[in-house]
């Protein structure tokens, strides 16, 4: 039986017309030329109303096409993890030369003696390769063929989080666009229905150093190339779940009459921008069922679990790992797997067992898993920190650490076209200073454009009156490590 | 993503090559005029090379001032005038050999034979330059007396131009909405629009517009747009990103936009307030403008590393603020486009190195207060401090107290003493706590100038650069003061003198922004070489003088903009120049524009009776999803959230925390404010779809907005549909749109009758009580057809 306000409203229908499921329009004439005419996007960038990049075609075929960067934040030991230092094993307990050291910038030790402390933990030699790792990396350990570890780093940062921010955005100075935001501008999302920039993080370490949502931001590129963010526990990303008392099909009831009365205001009031916020909300809609499919693991079999090492939505990097590559076989561009922790002031033999024994397994289960799928080829993996430790002991508590420096350290790559089994430049006999084949942040990212496709110089979108770019004004790609 | 994000955003400056695809500019123009045809072009082009930075000058030769460009060197020279087939440039410009041409070719700059062509024209004409517009002093063209509006004047002159027309005064609904989005950032109420609509008037129009800018709304408008240049937060944005008291300063700027103090004064008080003669309180809360920079507590940091950051950062904010200029590039170098110098950047650097502040902050660990600052404590605070330090006072002297050598009770007065001295450490603690907890304001208090060296290449551990003292950048001028130091007052002064030709047209070029989309120059932060020459220079530079005539009366200017016919006109799209026209520079129409984040929020609150129109206080933490913190540390942090009439305030009095800003002003595209934002890029994405259909603000709202229509709408499905489109619209629904709607409720009342549970669920979303007497079944339903018309692009867009 009807309730009264039904029976009333049944009168009304007589003149209903059906407006649902009309589809949005295409590219408008106004659209297009305007897009033709801002000397800076061109038509191509758009495809059916979706961003498809400022750089598509790219300007050389890719290598990779996508983004796995495993970023150990903190400021990982190079000197306890793959820049092994035998002279520096001779030199323990030592004064450092005052020539080394003078005039540069020095963190927590500024004003103590500068003595040398040699590697605490053990290296071996590992795979066909022998690749130098220490003891606490015995997954890492048997996926040395597959890394190219770059010895050479240096960054000009020295204090968290301007060296995070240098990472991320080629500068120190905020409101400039993160790697991942560039990539998104200038390649597109594969991905219908996901993010094309993911963020994860995952708990446990030395009481963390904080983050900010500057390192994952679009900066001055609308804020739609930020990274989205994805929760472990709780709501996978901010809002992507109905309210309470709200149903899958209710929800879409909702979004249906929401297109249709867009649909119908476009026909009165001419707006194309109404045509992009439909296809916004089909985008959100279809979210709202990815997400929860994406973070959903029943259907992995239980040895993929055991291999990355997680029994599911556990806050764990082993987890985040998996997500990863759940997230890189769905089409998302770039997917950036933070664990803090790495910051062993002191201490460092027990806290890199700790954080080692956080992201070793996982890291290895990834590579691992993507190469048996056949994916590594062209996904490009990114194991690093902000900056090194100081070859200098630092003994404010506790058992001896290292402080933070910037002149040389490690991080390794695998994939997306980049030549497994290898390691590339080196450091001086201290591990202080980077001194062979030296690579620059800046030459970093002219390296992960380069194997996406993307010239860094021409990456490019102005904001003050410059054409600024992820590279700066420099960088080089390391040709040497390209397979 | 939208097409208007690309229009809006910062595209590229070439105004030729946007000109020459409309069709109107083909063929050359008959005069060549450098600021409009040959500057951007040089500037883009050459500049980097060949422009003001000589360390990096290319062949010794500069282009960017016409004596070197013609200078003759071996009997050749880049330019002469007069004759283009003589000229260096143009043989190079022309060149065949890619090792030759100009650009060269791994620049990543081209020139097209457009621009070559002007350039050539140019140079026969007899390459003639001109001081770059934003740098001479602006002037009020002369008007003919049959101007009544010089705004209408000028841009008409230029649409006839064009063969074509200001469109019709839109219709008097549009224009209330649009007049209350614009100047209040709030929708009008059905009764005003009604009152509108009915007012026989002929000055109808002008009294809303006074009452408007009479409104106590107008501050907190305003106050949204002045908050991204300063970069104001309630965190300090490195690292911990701790909070740091400033909610008054945002206070100070809402009142000062609302009594429209003029904006000399307003200038003065925030650069200088201290400096002034007896400051008032107000005026020393101003000066927290100075201290709004992102500063650290990090561990390992180095003071003079951040020292230099700050100063720094002030110079690229001061810069960006008042003089539209990008002086930051000059931190390691001198400009490449524009004539401002590294001695320019330390000198004006230097204006504010008397600025009492820490480098690393460590004043009470991890969570202290950033001083110097201003403390309000309300009553009950006030006594908790009272409480403490007469408590302190008493232990202290217990600590210093000596306990004789003699004395028999030397153990139990020992204990006495230590516990005493672990009291006071304790309720040190807790007064620290109490410091930073209540409502407090970091100011600036001066002290003896810090020495300021150039640094080469920026780098602070430089020591060898020229000491600099307080100066403006030497191409504009120089101040004087007998043997005496210039002061921020100095700086203040001449930030506004009549004589500084940047200060007002950026000013009014960031107004004209916020009533139509756009500046009339489209780069709001860069004024310079890089910048747009301007769509209209003669009325950008009439409302500049004029905005300086008026003594610097905001209101004054405002009023002047949103009187004009040009303001007036419909924005409905004309068929005949979407593709000549597609910016809506010609300005034939009105642009239209998506709300910004603040404001998308205030919108529905205000549509659904919640909001709390309270003016100032100190900031608020709305609902926000859990685990939006987790990453924060020293000190690890949970969100506090706010209960009560603090969760319905508007957005400009949410919780700045720069390092994770609320995840619904992210989606709508609010800067972190981190650095000046002198344009929000603006974007079209599926997260401003999923916080407008789940965040619980907004289900809230639709549900308190449901509350309404059920017992303030009528009596029927009908009728309450009307009165919610008419609440939230300020319109009537289509038939179609309202068969739709109906629909929509029809389908749920019967989904939530069959499920009372979700019913129940959905309607006690939010801390607001339901109101009592209703169906919750109804309620539910309605609360359905609230969230989709909350969620219509019509709720976030200005027509």
């Amino acid at each position: 039986m009807l309730d009264p306000e039904v029976e009333k409203y049944h009168q009304l229908m007589q003149t209903r017309r059906e407006f649902l499921g009309k589809t949005t329009r295409g590219i408008g004439t106004m659209a297009l030329a305007s897009i033709m005419n801002s000397g800076e996007a061109n038509a191509a960038a758009y495809v059916d109303d979706k961003w498809t990049g400022i750089s598509n075609p790219t300007h050389f075929a890719p290598k990779a096409k996508r983004i796995i960067y495993l970023y150990m934040a903190g400021g990982p030991s190079h000197l306890e993890t793959f820049d092994y230092k035998p002279e520096l094993e001779r030199l323990d307990g030592t004064v450092m030369p005052e020539s080394m050291t003078k005039g540069q910038s020095i963190a927590q030790l500024q004003g103590q003696e500068l003595k040398c402390m040699r590697p605490l933990l053990k290296f071996g030699k590992y795979g066909q390769s022998g690749q130098d790792i220490t003891s606490v990396f015995p997954h890492m350990q048997t996926i040395a063929d597959e890394m190219c570890i770059i010895k050479s780093m240096y960054t000009d940062q020295i204090n968290h989080d301007p060296a995070h921010t240098f990472m991320n955005s080629g500068t120190a100075i905020s409101g400039r666009p993160s790697m991942g935001s560039w990539l998104l501008y200038g390649l597109g999302n594969e991905s219908e229905n996901l993010p094309g920039f993911v963020v994860l993080t995952s708990k446990g370490g030395r009481n963390p150093q904080p983050l900010a949502t500057r390192q994952w931001h679009s900066g001055f590129l609308p804020s739609k190339f930020q990274g989205v963010q994805f929760q472990s526990i709780g709501e996978p990303v901010h809002y992507v779940n109905n309210p309470p008392g709200v149903t899958g099909d209710r929800q879409r009831d909702i979004v249906n009459s929401v297109q249709a009365l867009n649909t119908i205001r476009d026909e009165v009031v001419d707006d194309e921008e109404i045509a992009s916020r439909i296809s916004q909300y089909e985008m959100a809609f279809r979210m709202q069922t990815s997400v929860p499919d994406l973070v959903d693991i029943k259907n992995e079999p239980q040895h993929i679990l055991d291999m990355y090492g997680t029994d599911g939505a556990d806050g764990s990097f082993g987890f985040n790992c998996l997500l990863a590559r759940r997230l890189a076989e769905r089409g998302t561009r770039f997917i950036q797997l933070y664990h803090r922790g790495w910051d062993h002031h002191n201490d460092i033999v027990k806290y890199m067992n700790i954080c080692a024994g956080h992201v070793d397994q996982g890291t290895a289960a990834l590579v691992t898993d993507l190469k048996q799928r056949g994916m590594l080829d062209d996904t490009l993996i990114i194991w690093g920190g902000e900056f090194g430790r100081t070859p200098m002991v630092q003994g404010n508590k506790g058992g001896p650490g290292r402080d933070h420096h910037n002149k040389g350290f490690s991080l390794w790559m695998a994939g997306g076209g980049i030549k497994g089994g290898m390691s590339y430049g080196n450091t001086d006999d201290f591990g202080y200073n980077a001194v062979e084949n030296r690579v620059s942040v800046h030459d970093f990212h002219a390296t992960l454009l380069h194997q996406m496709g993307i010239d860094h110089k021409k990456l490019t979108h102005r904001f003050q009156g410059r054409d600024f770019r992820l590279t700066d004004i420099s960088g080089n790609v390391v040709r040497d490590i390209l397979a | 993503m939208s097409y208007t994000e690309v229009i809006l955003g910062r595209v590229a400056g070439v105004v030729l090559i946007s000109w020459c695809s409309l069709g109107l500019a083909a063929e050359l123009p008959e005069t060549i005029e450098f600021n409009r045809d040959i500057r951007p072009i040089l500037s883009d082009n050459c500049f980097q090379c060949h422009g003001p930075d000589g360390e990096t000058r290319g062949a010794g030769l500069r282009l960017d001032i016409r004596e070197h460009a013609i200078a003759s060197n071996n009997g050749q020279a880049a330019i002469v005038p007069g004759n283009a087939d003589a000229s260096n440039l143009l043989d190079r410009i022309f060149h065949k050999d890619p090792e030759e041409v100009m650009p060269p070719s791994d620049t990543e700059r081209s020139l097209s034979d457009h621009e070559k062509a002007l350039l050539q024209e140019w140079i026969e004409q007899g390459a003639e330059y001109q001081a770059h517009w934003a740098y001479i002093p602006p002037k009020k063209i002369s008007l003919p007396t049959s101007a009544v509006n010089p705004i209408d004047y000028l841009v008409k002159k230029r649409l006839n131009e064009e063969g074509l027309n200001h469109s019709p005064e839109a219709d008097r609904v549009t224009l209330i909405r649009r007049l209350s989005l614009d100047l209040l950032g709030l929708p009008p109420k059905p009764d005003e629009v009604a009152a509108f609509v009915n007012d026989t008037r002929t000055d109808a129009y002008e009294q809303l517009v006074n009452r408007l800018l009479a409104s106590k709304h107008y501050g907190e408008r305003m106050t949204i747009y002045w908050l991204d240049l300063v970069r104001y937060a309630d965190t300090v944005g490195y690292h911990g990103d701790q909070v740091r008291g400033m909610s008054p300063y945002r206070d100070y700027v809402i009142n000062a936009f609302n009594s429209n103090i003029s904006f000399d004064q307003f200038t003065r008080e925030q650069i200088a307030g201290d400096l002034l003669d007896n400051p008032t309180q107000e005026q020393k809360i101003a000066t927290g403008y100075n201290r709004l920079n992102m500063v650290t507590r990090e561990g390992g940091a180095q003071a003079k590393d951040y020292l230099v950051r700050y100063a720094a950062d002030r110079v690229r904010t001061t810069s960006s603020v008042w003089l539209g200029s990008s002086m930051g590039c000059s931190e390691c170098h001198d400009h490449k486009f524009d004539p401002f110098t590294m001695k320019d950047f330390y000198s004006f650097a230097s204006f504010f190195a008397d600025i009492k502040e820490d480098g690393v902050q460590t004043y009470g660990g991890n969570d202290g207060p950033f001083p110097p600052l201003i403390p309000f404590p309300n009553d009950d605070e006030a006594k908790k401090f009272d409480e403490i330090d007469s408590e302190i006072a008493k232990l202290k002297v217990i600590m210093d107290t000596d306990i004789p050598e003699n004395s028999e009770n030397k153990k139990a007065l020992q204990k006495e003493k230590d516990d005493a001295k672990n009291k006071h450490r304790a309720l040190s603690r807790k007064r620290i706590h109490l410091e930073r907890d209540i409502v407090s304001v970091a100011v600036t208090e001066t002290m003896e100038p810090r020495m300021m060296r150039i640094l080469p290449r920026g780098n602070w551990l430089d020591e060898t650069g020229e000491v600099v003292t307080p100066a403006i950048p030497a191409f504009l001028g120089t101040l004087e003061k007998k043997d005496d130091r210039l002061t921020r007052l100095d700086l203040a002064d001449w930030l506004t003198h009549r004589n500084n030709p940047l200060t007002a047209r950026v000013f009014v070029n960031r107004l004209w922004k916020l009533y139509f989309g756009t500046g009339i120059s489209r780069v709001l932060d860069d004024v310079g070489s890089q910048g747009e020459w301007p769509q209209h220079p003669e009325l950008l530079d009439y409302l500049a003088a004029d905005f300086m005539d008026s003594d610097w009366d905001i209101k004054y200017i405002i009023k002047q903009i949103v009187m004009s016919q040009t303001y007036r006109q419909s924005s409905m799209p004309i068929e005949s120049i979407k593709d000549t026209d597609p910016y809506n520079r010609l300005l034939a129409r009105q642009s239209r524009f998506r709300l910004e984040a603040e404001l998308v929020r205030d919108n529905a609150l205000s549509v659904s009776g919640l909001l709390v129109t309270k003016v100032g206080g100190r900031s608020v933490k709305p609902y926000q999803p859990s685990g939006h913190y987790r990453e924060l540390n020293f000190p690890v942090r949970t969100y506090q959230q706010d209960s009560g009439e603090n969760l319905y305030r508007r957005g400009v009095y949410t919780h700045w925390q720069r390092t994770f800003l609320h995840p619904s002003l992210i989606a709508f595209d609010a800067p972190t404010r981190e650095e000046c934002t002198a344009e929000r890029t603006i974007s079209n994405s599926p997260q401003q779809a999923l916080v407008l259909l789940n965040d619980p603000i907004y289900v809230e709202a639709s549900r308190v907005f449901a509350e309404r229509i059920i017992t303030e709408g009528g009596d029927d499905i009908a009728s309450r549909i009307h009165w919610a489109f008419q609440e939230a619209f300020s319109r009537e629904p289509l038939e179609r749109e309202l068969a739709i709607v109906s629909d929509l409720y029809i389908h749920h009342f019967k989904e939530y009758r069959n499920d009372a549970k979700s019913a129940k669920a959905l309607i006690e979303v939010g801390e607001k009580p339901v109101r009592e007497g209703l169906r919750p079944v109804e309620l539910a339903a309605w609360t359905s057809v609230a969230r989709t018309l909350f969620n219509l692009h019509e709720m976030i867009y200005r027509y």
